[in-house]
């Protein structure tokens, strides 16, 4: 969890660390107070870093690519070293005009149309799952939702497209922890052969000899005006999409099924109404959206009365902008049935999440499953569920009791 | 009710997709495309307000033709 040399925040406002437990304990609590007191906060942490909360100013700084480059993502201490407008891990480290040329030969393969022959085998994988979990039941009845369950929905999903064994996802999610969860904050040392990036290229030689239909395949064939993506290109996107399609998803997933144990009222509905699920699932992304971006400023900037300048960090804290009163009707509350819901969950501007069809067919086809197996289950210990640190947020513990149906007891509320 | 749709606004979200397929499809990106021009047929109202009360980035307007007095 928290690094060796970490200062305890003592002020939100001018202090704020979103790598520390407490922020991921109590993020939306956070939010909501700094909306209302310093909408746009600061920390000399990692170099300097903003924290806008609000709505208008999180869209803004999405929409605005003349002030802000992406090509740094994750704030970390490390300046990222790839310069605009390709960067590290394109496109989603590309600032225009790259960025539209990056994205536009990604964006068929992540189109509703081409997502669809993957939700019957993400179904049977579910179904599957679940049967295992229920089989393997402790006479406690409590499971890890977050270990047994969300985490392998996506890791299966993803390595499916890449084209790389389904049994690679335990390394996956080591890598996806010491880049996100930890990033800028020194683990222990790990060996060459034991990074992702090692990984992605010894996965992108098997395929210089031996040509593939997934995706690697696919990029290592792509070109742009004729010429082959280079090796930097290639790697850098098999990168993101690991990185972006794994614990962003699993958060998601965790987030749900952590409100639905504290609410059998809402089970029972979505189990009666199928026809809300659709609704239900952006409900879901907004009220728990997992993922806060972040942006570098390329040119000094005026931000809610504050002065940003040249090289500092800022995070786009999507959620927060989902539960800004502002922009949302009763924002802090779960309606399953929100008609209007504009939420940020995919982020906003040309940088729009790829994967958001991916993930939303992975969200509602990981909740239809489980409801269907596990009608009623309940938080087994809410004091042990740990929510994740760092840029992507969603329960990395969450042990929930899986009940008779006919035994539950409504428990508390959630945030 | 007449409906129009800024395709340069439209970042592919595709929740008008999702919610009014009568009105919307996507292209190979991922991107909407409008199936109605101007009149959006009287069956269809309801979906076309949740088209446009879910798009993120206000891709999608609805205009009254005779807005009441």
């Amino acid at each position: 969890m928290s690094g060796p040399e970490r200062c305890p925040v003592t002020d939100w406002q001018t202090d704020f660390d979103h790598t520390a437990p407490e922020y991921a304990a109590d993020a939306p609590a956070i939010w909501q107070e700094l909306r209302e007191t310093c909408p746009v906060a600061h920390s000399d942490r990692f170099g300097g870093t903003w924290l806008p909360t609000r709505h208008e100013d999180i869209s803004a700084i999405a929409h605005d690519t003349e002030h802000f480059t992406s090509r740094g993502v994750i704030v970390s201490v490390l300046e990222p070293q790839v310069p605009a407008p390709v960067g590290y891990a394109p496109p989603i480290s590309s600032d225009p005009p790259f960025h539209q040329i990056a994205r536009g030969l990604l964006l068929p393969a992540f189109a509703p149309k081409a997502i669809r022959p993957l939700e019957a085998p993400t179904r049977a994988f579910c179904a599957q799952l679940i049967d295992q979990i229920l089989l393997d039941l402790p006479a406690s009845g409590v499971v890890d939702a977050a270990e047994q369950y969300a985490q392998h929905i996506p890791v299966r999903v993803i390595a499916h497209m890449l084209g790389v064994p389904a049994e690679d996802g335990d390394r996956f999610r080591g890598f996806i922890h010491r880049i996100l969860e930890m990033a800028g904050q020194n683990e222990e040392p790990v060996s060459a052969e034991d990074t992702m990036v090692h990984y992605i290229f010894t996965q992108i030689e098997k395929r210089r000899d031996e040509p593939s239909d997934d995706l690697i395949g696919f990029l290592l064939q792509a070109e742009i005006d004729g010429v082959p993506l280079s090796d930097d290109h290639v790697g850098g996107t098999i990168a993101l999409i690991l990185l972006a399609g794994i614990d962003t998803t699993w958060s998601a997933i965790g987030a749900s099924i952590w409100y639905l144990a504290q609410h059998p009222e809402e089970c029972a509905r979505l189990i009666a109404q199928p026809e809300l699920m659709p609704f239900a699932v952006e409900e879901m992304l907004r009220a728990f959206a997992p993922v806060t971006m972040a942006r570098k400023v390329s040119q000094d900037v005026e931000l809610g009365g504050k002065q940003l300048h040249e090289g500092d960090w800022v995070l786009l804290p999507f959620p927060s902008a989902n539960r800004d009163p502002e922009f949302f009707e009763n924002p802090n509350e779960v309606i399953l049935d929100r008609e209007k819901n504009r939420h940020a969950a995919f982020g906003l501007g040309i940088h729009r999440c790829l994967g958001s069809n991916l993930a939303r067919m992975e969200l509602t086809v990981a909740l239809e499953e489980w409801l269907a197996r596990v009608p009623e289950f309940e938080l087994a210990d809410p004091e042990a569920v740990l929510w994740s640190t760092g840029q992507v947020r969603g329960p990395r513990k969450l042990p929930i009791r899986i009940l008779e149906p006919g035994t539950s007891t409504t428990t508390t509320g959630a945030r | 009710m007449k409906i129009s749709f800024n395709r340069e606004a439209c970042q592919g979200h595709n929740r008008c997709y999702l919610l009014a397929p009568e009105l919307f499809d996507v292209d190979d990106e991922g991107y909407a495309v409008l199936l109605v021009t101007g009149d959006v047929p009287e069956q269809l109202h309801a979906k076309a307000q949740l088209a446009v009360d879910n798009c993120p980035e206000y891709a999608i307007t609805l205009t009254e033709e005779n807005p009441p007095a």
